[in-house]
């Protein structure tokens, strides 16, 4: 894709002054900004919390803000399993544990994918004149991957999977073919906790990005700087401020003219309806710029020497990116990572403090484990700071963590026996996301979501009038009638749920509780009181408990069932609509 | 017809192909005229105040058979107001002690109540007898639509989406407190809202404390003014209580009666303007299984305080809307989800029963007792239960047909249970029942004839059929779909009307008439040539 394509939409550019990330300029009015959203950033007060291991208590509180940063909302199982882990420390470490590589693969539901039903496609030709199977293809990848998503174990491999397609980003309707895009979204995902400079090498000889970014247009005779611009912008290093025309700090645009010349000759296969396995990237050396490189003083004068290996050129490239250093000291690429780590996982604003007690440590733990990312993830999940009070609930849901939570939260059944209908419902799921503005795979731009980046709204731009509708209208749904899909009615079994805490006959458990479970924030006691009133009205609470238990006595009576139902709808339907629920 | 006291009713965009019947289609797809066809007023400006007593009432200890008193003697000992004590509105019915605001009322013609009102095979759970009641069914049904809100939403098509307009600026109906009640529940969506406090800064779930000055803190403010926003009557509502000032000194302090402070909140919208139809208030506490007298003096206790509070709100409510110079066009009604039993326990209570008293008040109720004091067994056993002798599905069917003009067809998509017939006498004054109007003869259904003469230069006659009471809009359009007359407003009785057009100073050219009765609406053509 090209970049001024990518930035069609812009319809303000702001150009200068650039920010730390420098993503300032990319700034459009889709985005559909509440006019309620940060003018700035707030400053209000934070932690000096460090990367000094939590040593608080270990109780729901933390257990439940930690699977809520690092998986699609907590399911009731996975908290009891983390309740017999001990420590925070422990619980991160199983959510931070090997996973098998994913053994499924998208299916097709139909005919329409040019094999059979209920086969992969993943490799399949496009066999058929006829038939262009590229839309119902997508179509099985979204929701091949919401499937995913929804049924994640305890485990952080998903949430960090989103982080990497949302950091290198491709997106799956510009690739235009999901063969190349499932092998990256595939090669990320087994990847999620490897060596960052190993996944931007794969990257970037990787087909899909080569299709995206133009890499496989990247010629001798004509070099298309496109990924070599974005490959330091974006995926790396990072653009500093503006020191002057054409230098911005961390590079310069003869950088981009160099990086662009050493990538010249990476190519995907040209055909990609002929045979399987070629949907991957390979090196031309035809195609390639044989001469030397010589990059600008930002990367000391750096010579690249040219020749017929691309490989070989490319990780004398990465070297240099990855060896770059801030005067401080600090790998300035490692600073780049964890900085955007940090805004996936704990929050948007990075204050002096962060910088000092988190950024940087993060950044060394990163760059002395070699680009390794686990040990800095690790220390960071199982810190003082990512447990900090103040660092709870300051998050706001994203589309699809809001969507898949309330799917994975009320265990909300879908239908595993057949494929179309599974299929459907999953990708029932991805497209209420897209309407609230979050369509996976599909990141609006190279730069990502702008909630990650777009100072000063950041996560408030997933907010605004119509969105906050969909969500509320989706909640309302699935507690109330059901959101109806073509597969299958997806529906909130309000009985099901209240049976999942500790007394559902005491009506202070199911508020107290479901409060806990439902909201990141602790709510205040008038709040408290509200639902409390909704659930039981006007009613001393021994009658929520006789009515619960002349329910349980007679569970298939239809109107004692009504009766205790209906209550606890109305409930979780307030508790849902409530501003605390966007909040994780 | 007084324009000014009518609020807007809009007309059911499913007959809007109809309205086209004669036209091109497509040249009026999307013309002005639809616009103004679909979104023209109709008015009522009669309003219903829902009073829901949470918990289950004891009604023989609130409205008390003196022609009884034996027999309620031998059920109730402990708990029995003695008679001396007792309000008397008539020879055989009283009130509790407690209660001498509704015994004013009733002295003063403002009162009615309807005895021993239930269902039949009634449900002693709290919650189920209280769905039952809300969505009017019978008691084996579970129900999906609230009375009111099926009766919205009838007159209300494509709410929320469709509202507010220019015609319909004000929510359809307020449930003042946190919840809004199933009672309101329409077929896709509640036609109600709910409002804690209309002066506070947000109308949202889980109320307006302010949040902690925390990151968090921060996003729940951001996320409360984005919802506030989706929230489209949040300046009707404002200005509405800007406006509006309650004029009674009768109120408690704030805080001391719950249900006067939300009616409070109820006069204060009316007489700010807001031209809310339906209000919704409540208040808990109801649910008497023990102690509802105090040991020494039965007319005490937690009963009596909750019956003073009713009392005491609906006066100084009354006084308020006299003041404002609203009191002829609110009608109040309460109702539990059920009444208690006839045999107190030993605990000094009463457990959950069955019939109770429904008391309506206002300034047009139709004052006075309809049906006779319970039946109670001469030896009354513990499982014994007021006989009912109306269902509460005739009580609602009055209100809607005799205060808001409700056609059958519309009393039977809101009371959704086999029982839709409205009591035998009217609910409200006679002068005052809506549809009574000229009389003559009774058509046998609805139709509106083409004008005569036409063309016509410059007056003409429209003439209509009305089998039934109803409410009536009579509106001409021009072609461009902007009213220029409302010939009728307001309702009429049964028969053959004819109402006479006069051109004036209006151009050449075609004009639509349009008829709304009730449910039924059809549009003609003429032609007007100078």
């Amino acid at each position: 894709m090209r970049r001024r394509d990518s930035l069609a939409r812009i319809a303000t550019a702001v150009l200068a002054p650039d920010g730390e990330d420098g993503l300032q300029e990319v700034k459009t009015q889709d985005a559909g900004a509440s006019p309620f959203a940060n003018k700035s950033t707030p400053s209000v007060a934070r932690t000096t919390a460090g990367l000094e291991p939590y040593a608080g208590p270990w109780t729901l509180t933390q257990m439940y803000h930690l699977l809520r940063r690092t998986t699609f909302g907590p399911s009731k199982a996975h908290v009891d399993t983390l309740k017999s882990t001990g420590t925070a420390g422990s619980a991160v470490d199983l959510l931070l544990a090997p996973q098998a590589d994913e053994p499924t693969q998208p299916l097709a539901t139909s005919t329409s994918e040019l094999v059979p039903g209920g086969s992969t496609w993943v490799n399949a030709i496009y066999s058929n004149p006829a038939i262009n199977p590229t839309s119902a293809r997508i179509i099985s990848l979204k929701a091949w991957w919401i499937g995913l998503i929804l049924n994640q174990g305890l485990s952080i491999r998903e949430k960090l999977t989103l982080f990497w397609t949302d950091h290198f980003v491709t997106q799956i309707s510009t690739v235009n073919d999901p063969r190349y895009s499932y092998r990256y979204n595939a090669l990320l995902r087994h990847n999620v906790l490897g060596n960052f400079r190993d996944i931007a090498n794969a990257v970037t000889q990787d087909g899909a990005m080569l299709i995206y970014l133009n890499g496989t247009n990247n010629v001798k005779t004509g070099p298309d700087e496109n990924y070599g611009r974005e490959l330091q912008e974006l995926f790396t290093i990072g653009k500093g401020p503006l020191a002057g025309p054409g230098d911005y700090t961390n590079y310069t645009e003869a950088d981009v003219k160099a990086a662009a010349h050493v990538l010249t000759g990476w190519r995907k296969y040209q055909n990609a309806d002929t045979t399987v396995g070629t949907q991957t990237g390979y090196f031309d050396s035809t195609r390639h710029d044989t001469t030397d490189k010589t990059f600008s003083a930002r990367y000391n004068n750096t010579v690249i020497k040219g020749g017929t290996d691309g490989q070989a050129e490319l990780t004398a490239m990465l070297t240099m990116i990855f060896s770059q250093t801030d005067p401080d000291g600090v790998n300035k690429v490692a600073r780049f990572i964890s900085r955007k780590f940090y805004r996936w996982f704990v929050y948007y604003v990075i204050d002096a403090d962060a910088e000092a007690n988190v950024i940087t440590p993060m950044a060394n733990l990163i760059s002395s484990n070699n680009f390794n990312v686990l040990p800095a993830l690790s220390t960071l999940l199982k810190s003082a700071h990512f447990f900090d009070p103040v660092n709870m609930g300051c998050f706001i849901k994203s589309p699809i963590d809001f969507v898949a939570a309330l799917i994975r939260q009320f265990s909300i059944p879908i239908i595993a026996t057949d494929v179309a209908k599974q299929y459907a419902a999953w990708y029932a799921l991805a497209t209420q996301s897209a309407a609230m503005d979050q369509d996976i795979g599909e990141p609006p731009n190279v730069a990502g979501w702008q909630a990650y980046y777009q100072n000063p709204e950041y996560y408030e731009l997933w907010i605004n009038s119509d969105t906050l509708t969909k969500r509320r209208n989706l909640s309302d749904a699935l507690v109330g009638s059901g959101y109806t899909t073509s597969g299958g009615k997806l529906q909130i079994d309000p009985i099901a749920f209240v049976k999942t805490l500790s007394n559902p006959a005491d009506p202070n458990v199911i508020v107290n509780e479901a409060s806990q479970f439902l909201f990141a924030v602790t709510p205040t006691a008038a709040q408290t009181a509200f639902l409390k009133e909704t659930l039981l009205p006007g009613l001393p609470d021994y009658e929520w408990t006789t009515e619960w238990a002349a329910y349980m006595a007679d569970p298939t009576n239809a109107a004692k069932l009504s009766a205790v139902k209906g209550k606890l709808q109305a409930l979780l339907a307030l508790m849902m609509e409530m501003p605390e629920y966007q909040l994780s | 017809m007084n324009r000014r006291e009518f609020i807007t009713r809009a007309v059911p965009a499913t007959t809007l192909p109809f309205l086209l019947n004669g036209f091109a289609l497509q040249a009026y797809g999307r013309s002005p005229i639809i616009q103004a066809l679909t979104s023209a007023a109709f008015s009522t400006n009669r309003i219903l105040v829902l009073v829901q007593l949470v918990g289950g009432n004891d009604g023989l200890n609130t409205v008390i058979p003196l022609d009884r008193y034996s027999s309620l003697s031998a059920a109730r000992s402990n708990i029995l107001i003695p008679s001396n004590k007792v309000l008397g509105l008539t020879a055989a019915t009283g009130l509790h002690p407690a209660m001498t605001g509704l015994q004013s009322l009733y002295n003063n013609g403002q009162l009615l109540i309807v005895q021993s009102v239930s269902y039949p095979n009634p449900n002693f759970s709290h919650f189920r007898a209280t769905d039952i009641w809300l969505t009017a069914t019978d008691a084996n049904v579970i129900g999906n639509t609230g009375w009111l809100g099926a009766y919205l939403d009838q007159d209300f098509p494509g709410y929320p989406g469709a509202y507010p307009t220019t015609a319909v600026p004000d929510p359809l109906a307020l449930q003042i407190g946190s919840v809004v009640t199933p009672g309101l529940q329409g077929p896709a969506v509640s036609m109600g809202l709910a409002v804690t406090n209309p002066n506070a800064t947000y109308f949202l779930p889980g109320g307006s404390d302010t949040p902690p000055a925390t990151p968090a803190g921060h996003e729940i403010t951001f996320i409360r003014q984005v919802a506030q926003a989706t929230q489209a009557y949040t300046g009707s509502i404002k200005t509405a209580a800007s406006k509006g000032k309650n004029l009674s000194t009768l109120y408690p302090a704030a805080g001391q009666n719950s249900l006067a402070d939300q009616l409070k909140i109820v006069a204060q919208l009316i007489a700010g303007g807001l031209q809310t139809r339906i209000y919704v208030v409540n208040i808990g506490g109801f649910d008497t299984h023990s102690v509802q007298v105090t040991a020494t003096d039965t007319t005490l206790g937690a009963h009596a305080t909750l019956l003073g509070k009713l009392s005491g709100a609906i006066t100084a409510f009354e006084d308020d809307l006299h003041l404002i110079g609203a009191q002829d066009r609110v009608l109040g009604m309460t109702f539990s989800e059920f009444g208690r039993r006839i045999v107190s326990n030993a605990s000094g209570g009463t457990d959950h029963g069955t019939a109770e008293p429904v008391i309506m008040f206002g300034s047009k109720v139709n004052a006075g007792i309809i049906g006779t004091s319970p039946v109670l067994p001469a030896a009354p056993t513990v499982n014994d239960n007021i006989p009912l002798q109306f269902d509460f599905r005739s009580v609602y069917a009055s209100v809607l047909r005799d205060w808001f003009g409700a056609s059958p067809t519309e009393l039977q998509v809101a009371i959704t249970g086999t029982i839709t017939n409205p009591l035998t006498s009217s609910v409200v004054t006679s002068g005052s029942v809506a549809g009574v109007g000229s009389g003559g003869n009774q058509p046998k259904e609805y139709s509106l004839e083409q004008n005569y003469p036409n063309p016509f230069n410059p007056s003409t006659i429209i003439r209509y059929e009305l089998p039934a009471g109803v409410n009536v809009l009579l509106d001409v359009y021009n072609s461009l779909g902007e009213r220029v007359a409302t010939l009728v407003d307001g309702p009429q009785g049964a028969g053959t009307h004819e109402v006479n057009f006069n051109g004036g100073s209006l151009s050449s050219g075609m004009y639509l008439y349009r008829l709304k009765a009730g449910s039924y609406q059809e549009t003609k053509r003429m032609l007007l040539i100078r």
